[in-house]
C-alpha cells in the first residue's frame, strides 16, 4: 500500500503543473464531462424513442433487456455498433467518408459549449451565445453533403440534397425567431437570456406576450425541420431513399451519424428552453417557494418534455411532400416570423 | 515565453490549417474535394478572429461562409454537368509568361506588406464586440447598412422574377 501512496505523491499538484498544461486540464474536462453526458442522454433518449413509438402504436417496445421495460438495450445496442467491423465499400471517396461522420458530429456537439444547464453549470457564458450555437451548427449541412457525395450512391447523394436545402432553408425562419428574444434581452449570451427571465412562469419569454409565444411555435417548427425529424424527414424517407445520406455507413460510423441527429434533438430542445421556457429557472415565482430543485434538473425536465413533444408528433404526423415542405417555410413561416419581429420590437419600445 | 505557449501553438496551428487547406482548393485535382477544403479555409478564417478577440466576426464568417456561400458553392459544384470526369486543366499552359506574372504580383505585394507600417497594439480586443458593432451599424455606419440591405433586397427580387419569367 506504501507504493502506492508514493506513486500518488509523485502526481503533481493542480498550481504545480506548468501553465500550458494547467490552463488545458479545465478545456479537456469540461469536454469530456460534456461527451459523456450526451451520451448518456442520447441512450435514454433512443430507448425514450421506442418506448414512445411503441405505446403510440399500441406495442410494448423493448422489454427484455436490463429487465424493467427493456432499459439496457441502447446500452447493448451501442456496444454492438460499436464492435461492428469498420465496413468502407469499394468505390467510395474514403477521405471524405471518413471524415463526414465527425463533422456532422462536430456540429452537434459543439454547440453544447454554451448551454446553461445551471445558473452555474455551463461551460462558458459566451458573448456571442445564441450566434454561436447558429454559426457551429453550419458545420453539420457541410458534413451531411460530405457523407452524400462521398457515399458515390444515388440514394445518399438524394438524401443529402434534401437535408441540406431543407437546413438552409428552415435556418432563416429559426434565426429570426431567436432573434424575437434577442430583442427583448439586449444580449447573445445564453445565461443572461435565462437571468431575463427569472421570477416565475409569468416571466418566462414563451408567456410574456403573444408575440414571443408564437415565435416558440415558429422556432418549434423550424426546428423540427433542421433536425429532419418527421414530418419533416424527406432526407431518410425510408420508402424512396432507403436510408438518406447515411445509406452506405455502418458501424462506428453510422452510430456517430445517430449520435448526432440525437444530440440535435436535445441541442434545439435546449435552445427552445433557455431562449423561451426559462432555462433552469422554477415555475413558481422565488417569493412563493424558494427553489429547492437543483437549475440541471429543472433545465433537464423543460428539455425532456420538448423532446417527448417531438417524438409525440414523429408517431403522428404523416411526412411532407417536398413542394409542401418549402411552400410551409417561404410561404407562412418566414413572413410570420419577420412580422413577429416586428411586433415584438414594438412590444419591447413600449 | 512559456506563458503564451498554448496560445502561440494554437494560433500557429490554425494559421497552418488555413494555409494548408487554402492550398488543397488551389491543388486539388476533384473539383468536390476543392469545395470540401474550402470547409477548413472557412474554420480556420474564423477561428484566428476568435483568437484575436473579435468574436462576433468569427461567429458571422461561419453562418455567412460556412452556412451559406459553400453550401452554396457545393450545390453549384454538385450540378456541374460531368462531374466525375471533369478536366480541370486548360488546354494552352503557358508556363514562362505566367511564372513571370505571378512572381511580379508576389513581389509586388511582398514589398508593401513588408513597408507597410502594421497596427502592432495590443492585438487582441479587450472585451466582446456585439454590442460596440451594433451601436456603429445602427448609427454612424447606417446609411451604407441601408444600402446594403436595399441592394441585397433587389438582388433577392431579381432572382425570383428570373426564375419565375423562365418557368412560364
Amino acid at each position: 500500500m506504501e507504493s502506492v501512496a508514493q506513486l500518488l505523491e509523485k502526481i503533481p499538484k493542480y498550481d504545480a503543473l506548468p501553465e500550458t498544461i494547467s490552463a488545458l486540464m479545465p478545456i479537456l474536462a469540461s469536454s469530456v464531462i460534456l461527451f459523456a453526458m450526451l451520451a448518456l442522454a442520447v441512450l435514454f433518449m433512443v430507448w425514450l424513442e421506442r418506448k414512445v413509438s411503441a405505446h403510440i402504436q399500441d406495442r410494448l417496445g423493448p422489454m427484455v433487456v436490463g429487465g424493467w421495460h427493456g432499459w439496457a438495450q441502447t446500452i447493448a445496442d451501442a456496444l454492438k455498433l460499436l464492435l461492428k467491423e469498420d465496413i468502407v465499400p469499394a468505390s467510395v471517396d474514403r477521405v471524405l467518408f471518413k471524415m463526414a461522420p465527425f463533422i456532422v458530429f462536430l456540429g452537434a456537439f459543439a454547440a453544447y459549449v454554451v448551454l446553461p444547464f445551471g445558473s452555474s453549470s455551463f461551460v462558458t457564458d459566451l458573448n456571442i451565445g445564441i450566434l454561436y450555437i447558429v454559426a457551429v451548427s453550419s458545420l453539420s449541412v457541410i458534413g451531411i453533403i460530405m457523407a452524400g457525395w462521398s457515399s458515390n450512391n444515388k440514394y445518399s447523394l438524394y438524401g443529402s440534397m434534401r437535408a441540406a436545402a431543407q437546413i438552409v432553408s428552415y435556418e432563416i425562419p429559426a434565426a429570426v425567431a431567436i432573434m424575437t428574444v434577442v430583442l427583448f434581452t439586449g444580449s447573445l449570451s445564453m445565461v443572461d437570456i435565462v437571468r431575463a427571465q427569472t421570477g416565475g412562469i409569468q416571466n418566462w419569454f414563451l408567456f410574456r406576450n403573444p408575440f414571443l409565444f408564437l415565435a416558440f411555435v415558429v422556432y418549434f417548427i423550424a426546428s423540427l425541420a433542421e433536425v429532419n425529424r418527421t414530418p419533416f424527414d424527406l432526407p431518410e424517407a425510408e420508402s424512396e431513399l432507403v436510408a438518406g445520406y447515411h445509406t452506405e455507413y455502418s458501424g462506428m460510423r453510422f452510430a456517430f451519424f445517430f449520435l448526432a441527429e440525437y444530440a440535435n434533438m436535445f441541442l434545439v430542445a435546449s435552445v427552445a428552453t433557455t431562449l423561451f421556457l426559462g432555462g433552469w429557472t422554477q415555475a413558481v415565482p422565488a417569493s412563493i417557494m424558494p427553489q429547492i430543485v437543483p437549475g440541471p434538473v429543472v433545465f433537464f425536465v423543460k428539455a425532456l418534455i420538448l423532446i417527448f413533444i417531438q417524438m409525440w408528433m414523429r408517431w403522428s404526423l404523416p411526412r411532407l411532400r417536398v413542394d409542401q415542405l418549402m411552400y410551409i417555410n417561404w410561404k407562412v413561416l418566414l413572413p410570420v416570423s419577420f412580422a413577429l419581429v416586428l411586433g415584438a420590437g414594438w412590444m419591447a419600445t413600449l | 515565453m512559456d506563458k503564451n505557449l498554448l496560445g502561440q501553438i494554437v494560433f500557429y496551428f490554425f494559421a497552418a490549417l488555413t494555409i494548408g487547406s487554402a492550398a488543397v482548393v488551389v491543388f486539388a485535382r476533384s473539383l468536390v474535394r476543392s469545395a470540401f477544403a474550402l470547409l477548413f479555409t472557412f474554420f480556420g478564417v474564423a477561428a484566428l478572429y476568435a483568437y484575436l478577440g473579435a468574436d462576433f466576426l468569427a461567429a458571422t464568417q461561419m453562418v455567412i461562409y460556412v452556412g451559406g456561400i459553400l453550401v452554396l458553392i457545393l450545390f453549384g459544384v454538385m450540378l456541374t454537368h460531368k462531374l466525375y470526369d471533369l478536366n480541370i486543366k486548360t488546354g494552352s499552359v503557358q508556363l514562362i509568361p505566367s511564372t513571370i506574372a505571378v512572381v511580379a504580383v508576389f513581389a509586388f505585394l511582398a514589398f508593401f506588406m513588408l513597408r507597410t507600417e502594421w497596427f502592432r497594439g495590443d492585438s487582441v480586443l479587450s472585451g466582446p464586440t456585439t454590442a460596440s458593432i451594433g451601436n456603429l451599424l445602427m448609427q454612424d455606419f447606417i446609411l451604407p447598412f441601408e444600402a446594403a440591405s436595399v441592394l441585397l433586397l433587389l438582388a433577392l427580387i431579381g432572382a425570383a422574377m428570373i426564375v419565375r419569367r423562365r418557368s412560364e
